[in-house]
């Protein structure tokens, strides 16, 4: 193992003769230095994981955010990329001998662009404000994780987010037709553009997910889609998850694609009924949202058939919903549940894995046993259409090694996901939560390609530091992943922290 | 209600257990107009609860945490966002009474808290103020000195100030202790007159009992009633909040009224909640549980109109108004849907939605006084919103956002005619012209 290299300055001298650089670049207020300020970013929507940043930039332009990545790669200094904070793997996570780059104050939609059916954004605008902007000329942003309201693009991009309706449309990859990118050194790169297809490499392909490891978005041209002629939203309820899970076998066997389905149980819909009463089919031990969009012909075509089907599986009640208001109501459980489920669990775990959809009601099953074993409660929220779980691990954080044994629980159910040939994450990504998980899914080949990838943006190794793959620092002595010195470094090229 | 017995639990539930509540999502930084104004997460509800988390651990305030409590216009958009439930509402009053007692605050600062706070809640203070403000308006110095920008560099608080007065009419009769029902008796109610309301909007208050002797309610106007607390409250002034609330339970005890109805959405708020604004100060447990009665009897005047149903004939307002949601009418109270209705059942009358409903004004209060700057900008965004309807008349149902508006849109050059909502019911029910309320 390499050791790390000895420094004339300490890393807080090092930070300090950093901050009046950084205030000329983003200017005295973009800037914060204050411990309790500076604070109040030491986690994201994981605060399981806290750490408080060295200095917090808040750059407006593209301009600062590459002048501030160059200054960080010059100086040898981490920097860590940061949207809304909403982020469920700590792939946000600040360093304390870095700079927390948040794209907070970079909200601006540049154009909205119909007849090109796109729309060009900075990095910190929330998902759902380009809907908002795009639905007077009848567009709309596809992707939707449940925190669209809040979370930003760019946090979008850094993690290739998905929601509720991407079993039809797909992941936020899908979606981005162009890019804007501060590169680790620090330079303003172009990928992509308005035309639906670049030749070469794709780059935007290897850009979103990377979790802020390649670099920052500071700019992305975004596909529109048509807003569908009609929506039909049918809310499902079941005796158990057997059930549910019986029905959406069937609908997807039938060759019906809704643009989403999901599913719910028991104890995540007590959560969000405490929370929003969304008033859910009393005595349901499941619900399922099946939303069907597209021409109106075809909607009600499938919206009969899916009835039939959920019938069949034996739904004892089923709603259908096609105004807007009705839609949401129905919507807001399934939206709210993962904060809903602090009204019923003084803390929790959002786990995040996939499974094929074939194995989902084994797999639930085998959620059910480990929970009743350890006696630690796990409410099932997922997107049951593409094998998308998300157990909440349900713990008191009074209660002494109530955690400890909350995240056994949680790293077991992300061995059932891989024992049954899914992955450890669908959508929250790797970030620090899981980078030590890395290795019971990728084969030290694998670790070290994608190692040797990410050097190639940043030799320098400032970019999101121990984030997405394991380090040994990290993740104690990881069997297998680096047993050599990497060429780069050998060669004296990028130095490994 | 579900929210009062909520309340009283949260009340009696301790501090560290409220902001533990808190899972840290971020659902609620979109509707923080700080937030919204400037993009960083000590200036959002969960980076303030995160301050609070760490003077509690430290047991101090520091001086940043008390700028950004202090930033904080109490508009409680966040609660009505947050999926977790977290009592904001109880946090920040708790955590300003906190600021108040034990943190030091500039000279200046100091100054002009107290001075605020020696007028505002003060009725009979504020009426002798209508006079020399009446002159004041009438003798054409306010434009010259506006431009002069010699107030602004005086103090950006006076100026704000200036800004914000309401034009004053001439004296409007004071409302009798009794107005009787029109017709056939439904209900007798109490009603609050308000110091800021009642002072500079006496017609408000006229309209208001006019509606509800019009709908059958005899209504009592208790005579020897002052501020409901509300302000102090809000500003962390938690003895003075109390005593208001103390006085104000008393009067409408011995009104002996079961419905206090209430036309300004930042009292209801807090009258809502008299409990809790008692409790904080330390009140006996007989006073809270006298108080906490008072409560369950407010409701806001649409509110009420809502649930009474109506009787008196309404007649055509061919009007296009623009409806504001006032915060601790929307936020802290949970009433959208009512004062719409009751607009939209007026024939003629369109009722435009304005964009951005959840986000602030800026009013809040005292808070355009305090944070002049801040408060400036979000009546600006606001006043972009009511622009985009195109709207002649703007209504809302709290008299410090309509100041708010007004001003803002007067100073751009487009003047827009504000009402409460109980003056367009009033103007309807007695058959005014629609010139009664926009000004052709």
């Amino acid at each position: 193992m390499q050791e790390r290299p000895t420094r004339e300055r300490s890393p807080d001298d090092r930070l300090s003769a950093l901050v009046p650089r950084l205030r000329r670049i983003c200017g005295d207020d973009g800037v914060l230095t204050d411990p309790s300020r500076r604070r109040t970013y030491e986690s994201d929507g994981l605060t399981y994981h806290a750490e408080v940043p060295g200095v917090v930039a808040l750059p407006t332009t593209a301009e600062q955010v590459a002048e501030v990545v160059g200054l960080c790669a010059a100086e040898g200094v981490p920097f860590v990329p940061r949207g809304a904070g909403t982020g469920l793997s700590a792939g946000a996570l600040p360093r304390a001998d870095g700079v927390l780059v948040t794209t907070s104050r970079m909200r601006r939609i540049v154009e909205v662009d119909p007849d090109n059916e796109c729309a060009v954004v900075q990095p910190g605008v929330a998902n759902l404000d380009i809907t908002r902007a795009a639905a007077p000329y009848g567009y709309y942003y596809a992707p939707d994780p449940s925190s669209q309201q809040v979370c930003s693009v760019g946090g979008n991009i850094a993690e290739n987010s998905g929601g509720a309706h991407c079993l039809k449309y797909g992941f936020t990859v899908n979606h981005v037709l162009g890019l804007q990118i501060a590169t680790p050194q620090g330079e303003l790169v172009r990928l992509g553009g308005k035309a639906p297809e670049a030749p070469g490499y794709d780059l935007i392909g290897a850009f979103i997910g990377s979790e802020g490891t390649l670099g920052i978005a500071t700019e992305a041209t975004v596909r529109l889609v048509r807003s569908p002629q009609k929506v039909t939203t049918l809310l499902a309820a079941f005796a158990g998850m057997d059930a549910g899970g019986q029905a959406v076998s069937s609908v997807i066997a039938e060759g019906v694609l809704p643009a989403a389905v999901e599913m719910m149980d028991a104890l995540s819909i007590e959560a969000a009924e405490a929370a929003v009463a969304c008033d859910y089919p009393e005595g349901a031990g499941a619900v399922l949202i099946v939303e069907l969009d597209g021409p109106a012909a075809d909607v009600d075509a499938d919206a009969a058939a899916v009835r039939r089907l959920c019938e069949r599986a034996g739904a004892f009640e089923i709603r259908e919903a096609s105004g807007a208001a009705e839609r949401a109501r129905i919507w807001k459980g399934r939206k709210s549940a993962f904060a809903a489920v602090g009204r019923i669990s003084p803390a929790y775990i959002v786990q995040d894995g996939v499974v094929p959809r074939t194995a989902l009601g084994e797999v639930l099953g085998d959620i059910a046993r480990l929970s009743a074993e350890s006696g630690i409660r796990v409410a099932n929220v997922f997107h049951a259409g593409d094998g998308n779980l998300h157990p909440l691990v349900l713990f008191d954080d009074a209660e002494p090694g109530a955690g400890e044994r909350a995240a056994e629980v949680s790293g077991a159910i992300l061995d059932l996901c891989i024992r049954h040939g899914g992955s450890i994450t669908g959508e929250h990504g790797v970030g620090v939560d899981k980078a030590c998980s890395m290795p019971r899914m990728f084969a030290p080949q694998d670790l070290e390609a994608m190692d040797r990838f990410r050097r190639a943006f940043d030799p320098a190794g400032v970019a999101n530091p121990e984030k997405l793959l394991p380090t040994p620092r990290l993740c104690g002595e990881v069997p297998g992943v680096r047993r050599d010195v990497h060429p780069l470094v050998a060669q004296g090229r990028a130095e490994q922290f | 209600m579900t929210e009062s017995t909520e309340n009283k639990e949260n009340g009696e539930r301790p501090f560290p257990d409220l902001l533990s509540d808190c899972v840290h999502c971020g659902f609620c930084l979109p509707t923080c107009p700080t937030y919204v104004l400037w993009g960083e997460e000590m200036d959002s509800p969960r980076g303030r609860i995160h301050l609070m988390g760490q003077a509690e651990e430290e047991g101090a305030f520091s001086d940043a945490s008390v700028g950004h409590f202090d930033n904080c216009l109490g508009c409680l958009a966040c609660v009505t966002a947050c999926p977790s439930g977290v009592a904001y509402d109880a946090l920040i009053e708790t955590t300003r009474a906190r600021v108040e007692d034990e943190h030091e605050r500039p000279r200046g600062e100091r100054l002009l808290r107290s001075a605020i706070f020696s007028l505002f809640p003060h009725r009979r203070r504020l009426e002798l103020m209508r006079g020399p403000l009446r002159a004041y308006q009438a003798s054409g110095l306010a434009e010259p000195l506006r431009k002069s920008g010699l107030l602004q560099r005086l103090s950006p608080s006076l100026a704000a100030m200036e800004r914000m007065a309401p034009p004053i009419r001439s004296r409007v009769p004071s409302l009798p202790e009794r107005v009787p029902a029109a017709g056939r008796r439904r209900a007798v109610v109490g009603m609050l007159t308000g110091c800021v309301q009642g002072a500079f909007f006496p017609q408000v208050n006229t309209a208001t009992a006019r509606v509800l002797a019009a709908e059958g309610c005899e209504v009592v106007v208790p005579q020897g009633q002052g501020c409901c607390g509300a302000l102090s409250s809000h500003s962390g002034r938690a003895e003075e909040a109390a005593r208001f609330a103390e006085a104000t339970v008393r009067t409408f005890e011995q009104a002996g009224v079961d419905t206090v109805v209430v036309n300004s959405a930042g009292c209801g708020g807090t009258m809502k909640h008299y409990g809790r604004v008692l409790r904080e100060a330390g009140h006996p447990r007989e006073l809270v549980r006298r108080a906490e009665a008072l409560s369950a009897k407010v409701v806001d005047f649409s509110e009420y109109l809502a649930r009474l149903g109506p009787r008196a004939e309404r007649h055509p307002l061919p009007i296009t108004a623009a409806y504001h949601d006032a915060c601790h009418l929307s936020h802290g109270q949970g009433v959208t849907a009512q004062p719409r209705d009751l607009l939209r059942a007026i024939p003629e009358l369109e009722v435009a939605d304005l964009p951005n409903p959840e986000i602030c004004c800026g009013s809040a209060g005292v808070y355009n006084l305090l944070n002049p700057e801040p408060a400036a900008d979000l009546g600006t965004r606001k006043a972009d919103d009511v622009s985009s309807t195109q709207a002649s008349l703007l209504v809302a149902g709290n008299p410090g956002c309509s100041l708010q508006i007004a001003a803002t849109m007067r100073e751009r050059g487009e003047e827009i005619a504000v009402a409460h909502t109980a003056q367009v019911l009033d103007a309807s029910i007695r058959g005014l012209p629609p010139t009664a309320l926009v000004p052709s």
